[in-house]
């Protein structure tokens, strides 16, 4: 009993994680088909842009403040990589609009040069960024299950982030905006909306949501330039399985593979896990070609 | 084009064919015993090289696996040197994990036969069953893409994970004779170069037929409208799953030869860098180009044993521009910047053509 | 019933498809004889270029099913076995292989063994050689064998792409608006190269323009809205009220723009 509930929590912490992580790539994979493998280099961004303001904290702000440090960050994190991304939209991304594949290869250019350039201002080495007091310690569900507190936290800062996307997509101007020019760039153009704008402005937005989910992932452990290629490829893994152009896909997809890898890491290794796991994504899209979730329509070469 | 007469260009092509394969053959007379290893280790990057442009640049499906493939044929080699090297006895690395006899499927690596068509086919076996169960279901383009590169990190981590099996992060090293003359000596180092540059010859001369074959053209109508190519009558995933297959037996060939003249192999040189660095041989080379290709490969880790010995932080800022720079505004690689050079009269638009059919593979074939 | 089977090279069978609910295809009936030149008409979203997907396997019908010469059904079959039965299928926007030449293009779509290991050993005949270049000719492209074939105008990349058809032999050949986005004097040319081709094999166009039509005494079936309106002549079609209403009455329209465009 106790075990079941402990691995489905597991299961679900995995899962938000890795659907942090894998939200900005819907935006930029999904509806951009671009394919940024720089992502995981913004998420090493928002790691140390939690890094940079508690250092800030600690040496500007009284101790009892100290544990405040953390909110602030999210919104830092988010809009530094929300510049950055800003900046790498508009002197490359807009070039290789139409080659996903040329953008996959200069993106991973782009990944190196922002690695190298963490390895020189903060050093190669990891560095530890100190969880506010808040969120030490864990909720006693069970005698012997404890769900620690940065765990939902990450949990809840997810669906936050989520019910946010929603709300900007599907509910304000700019949200349907942005999906008039995914689903039909020339007609949105014709009806005057501005389709430059709005692509920069939807990059921006997916390499900011990376920059939450660095900032996130600082509450899991110590980070370092290299931080994004762990979970780059889980992330694409998780928009491939959930299928392109709807959030429900990528939510789902997280949820899969979140899920089912934590329960063949526990009854496996977690190398034989992750070998699973893969084939099972393969086997799956011999179902489902392309992937959980698709968008549908009468041109069926799109 | 079809009359075999000799234009001044293909006196050129064939002069230049003559050059670098002079240079190749004449390389121990004038490269000191440091130098020329290194050579061999890039003439075995070149064999790699080939087959990934085969797979990308004639056939246009990205493989960011490449690392694998060539990963398994090196190993496949290392557990033969790891056996002879352990004369018999248990391999160090198995002793230290606390196992008590051989696992079965060590055995057969006794046999140096077996471990060169080991080297060969499941690398080719593992590529034809992946894109057995992609290219069929029209898997393709950026998914395709994604999936080998998932394919390295699950192949890196197992390859990790099984300590007492493969020798874990640290890889097999620790070799010490092939048939029993030293894998270091002066004479063994000069026949293995000699080895490789004939092995690559025949792998370019392999990949040229290949091109040149109706087999070849199909790749490239496949490339150009996949769609297009099976409304003709082709199956495009059969030709996918062929030239993928030949692809990776090319890169565990090249695997073979790496451990041969580097002594090691580790879950770090089959990993994801080093599969997209393979990619980038092709890129600036030039696609699509098997002499770019393979010049791609030679040039670049040239350039990279130079620079990055002396200058390791820059060399990677350099890598990494270099990527941009050339996916932005060379598509054609180095080779499409030398003909634009040499044969300004060409038509321009004739090239832009061209270079905009190959770098949008996957916008193409989703035209019906 | 069972005299007009045998002769029949195809027939598609209350085909319906289905794209999400939307039927855009409903019980579509379609006899195809042997050495036949049909034209398929109809108003924008009539269900006519579906039809011809069902028949060389782009899509799959939800239900009924296509028969080939009587005997081999269809229905189920990949694009490229159909096509390898002899079903020749030219889309609407010329589709040929941009960064290949002329001859290129032609010799891979020559009729020969698709297999993998035949295209590696396949070697250039002289009999082969001439073929392509009699379809060179045929198609005006001789003079051009060597150039790239994304280099071509709209109407050369059409005729590329109707030789290649043609060397592919097929027994039928599927068009759809073969002259659409041509010149009058383009548009003449396409005509006469369609007489050709009917000689010798049938063959099914999609076509939007009526004068082109009327320059071929042939059979004509009209479609609406997913299904058979009216099959007969070209004066049969014109004269009849419900395709006057729902076809013709359009026409006027499609004339207007066509001489403004």
């Amino acid at each position: 009993m106790e075990v079941l509930f402990l691995q489905l929590f597991n299961g679900i912490s995995v899962s938000s994680i890795l659907l942090l992580i894998a939200l900005g790539l819907a935006i930029t994979f999904g509806l951009m088909n671009v394919i940024n493998m720089a992502h995981g280099e913004l998420i090493m961004i928002g790691a140390y842009s939690t890094y940079v303001t508690q250092n800030i904290f600690m040496d500007l702000f009284p101790e009892s403040m100290f544990g405040w440090y953390f909110v602030l960050a999210i919104p830092v994190s988010f809009l530094i990589a929300f510049v950055i991304g800003l900046i790498l939209e508009f002197t490359l991304i807009r070039f290789l609009y139409g080659r996903p594949l040329d953008s996959l290869l200069a993106t991973w250019g782009v990944a190196l040069v922002l690695q190298q350039l963490a390895r020189t201002i903060f050093g190669a080495p990891n560095v530890g960024v100190t969880s506010p007091s808040w969120l030490n310690g864990g909720l006693t569900v069970l005698d012997g299950v404890v769900f620690p507190y940065k765990r939902l936290f990450i949990i809840a800062l997810v669906a936050v982030t989520l019910f946010i996307m929603y709300l900007y997509i599907y509910r304000s101007n700019a949200g349907r905006r942005m999906r008039a020019v995914m689903q039909n760039r020339d007609m949105a153009a014709c009806l005057g909306v501005s389709t430059r704008r709005v692509d920069a402005l939807t990059f921006a937005i997916g390499s900011g949501i990376a920059g939450i989910a660095g900032c996130a992932l600082t509450l899991l452990g110590p980070i370092g330039p290299s931080l994004g290629t762990y979970y780059i490829v889980d992330a694409f893994m998780v928009v491939v399985l959930g299928g392109v152009g709807k959030l429900i896909g990528t939510v789902f997809g997280a949820l899969g593979i979140g899920v089912t890898s934590t329960v063949f890491e526990f009854w496996t290794t977690a190398s034989l896990g992750k070998v699973l796991v893969f084939v099972c994504i393969v086997a799956f899209l011999q179902w489902r070609p392309r992937g959980l979730v698709a968008m549908r329509t009468r041109q069926l070469d799109s | 084009m079809q009359l075999r007469t000799l234009t001044p260009q293909r006196i050129y092509i064939l002069i230049g064919y003559a050059v670098a394969a002079t240079a190749l053959f004449c390389a121990p007379l004038y490269l000191n015993d440091f130098r020329l290893n290194l050579l061999a280790k890039f003439l075995a990057f070149a064999i790699v090289a080939l087959g990934l442009d085969l797979i990308w640049g004639y056939t246009g499906i990205l493989s960011l696996g490449h690392g694998v493939f060539f990963g398994l044929g090196a190993y496949a080699m290392a557990m033969y040197l790891k056996l002879e090297a352990s004369g018999g006895r248990l391999p160090d690395f198995m002793e230290w994990s606390g196992l008590a006899s051989l696992p079965l499927f060590w055995k057969p690596f006794e046999s140096f036969g077996f471990a060169v068509a080991a080297g060969l086919l499941i690398p080719a076996l593992l590529a034809l069953f992946l894109g057995y169960f992609t290219f069929r279901n029209r898997i393709k383009g950026v998914y395709f893409t994604i999936l080998t590169q998932a394919l390295v990190i699950i192949t890196t981590t197992l390859f990790i994970g099984q300590q007492a099996l493969t020798g874990g992060t640290n890889g097999l090293t620790g070799f010490s004779t092939l048939f029993g003359t030293p894998l270091a000596g002066e004479g063994m180092k000069h026949t293995l170069y000699y080895v490789t540059a004939v092995l690559l010859i025949a792998a370019f001369v392999l990949c040229r037929f290949i091109v040149k074959s109706r087999f070849g053209k199909v790749l490239r109508a496949v490339r150009d409208g996949e769609n297009r190519a099976r409304f003709i009558g082709y199956n495009p995933a059969v030709y996918q799953m062929v030239v993928f297959s030949i692809s990776g037996a090319l890169a565990g060939l090249a695997g073979m030869l790496f451990v041969l003249h580097v002594g090691i192999i580790s879950p770090s040189m089959m990993g994801i860098v080093p599969s997209i660095e393979m990619v980038l041989w092709v890129a600036i080379g030039g696609r699509g180009t098997l002499v770019g290709a393979a010049l791609g490969a030679i040039l670049m880790n040239a350039a990279k044993s130079v620079f990055s010995e002396n200058y390791p932080d820059a060399w990677l800022f350099f890598l990494g521009l270099l990527f941009v720079i050339v996916v932005v505004f060379l598509p054609k690689g180095l080779v499409g910047l030398f003909s634009r050079i040499t044969f300004r009269k060409r038509e321009e638009s004739e090239e832009h053509e061209a270079a905009a059919a190959i770098s949008h593979p996957a916008v193409r074939a989703g035209n019906g | 019933m069972k005299q007009r089977q045998q002769s029949a090279i195809l027939q598609c069978e209350q085909v319906t498809v289905e794209f999400d609910g939307f039927k855009a295809v409903q019980g579509m009936n379609l006899h195809l004889e042997q050495g036949e030149l049909r034209f398929l008409i109809g108003p924008n979203g009539a269900g006519k270029t579906t039809i011809l997907d069902v028949i060389c396997g782009k899509v799959k019908p939800a239900s009924g099913k296509v028969v080939f010469k009587g005997e081999v059904d269809i229905t189920r079959k990949k694009e490229h076995q159909i096509a390898e039965l002899g079903i020749g299928r030219k889309f609407q926007t010329p589709s040929i292989f941009p960064t290949m030449t002329v001859f290129e293009n032609l010799e891979i779509a020559m009729s020969q063994n698709r297999g993998v290991f035949a295209a590696l050993r396949a070697k250039m005949t002289q009999a082969d050689r001439e073929r392509i270049i009699a379809q060179m000719v045929m198609i005006g492209l001789e003079r051009k064998a060597d150039w790239r074939a994304g280099l071509l105008s709209h109407g050369e990349k059409q005729w590329l792409e109707i030789g290649m058809m043609l060397l592919q032999e097929p027994e039928i050949l599927l068009l759809d608006e073969p002259v659409a986005g041509m010149t009058d004097k383009e548009t003449d040319k396409t005509g006469e190269l369609l007489h050709e081709i009917a000689k010798s094999r049938s063959v099914v166009v999609v076509e939007h323009d009526m004068e082109f039509v009327r320059n071929f005494a042939s059979k004509v079936t009209v479609m609406h809205e997913g299904k058979l309106l009216k099959e007969g002549s070209m004066e049969e079609v014109q004269g009849d009220d419900r395709v006057a209403e729902v076809y013709l009455g359009k026409r006027r329209d499609a004339d207007v723009s066509r001489s403004t465009a």
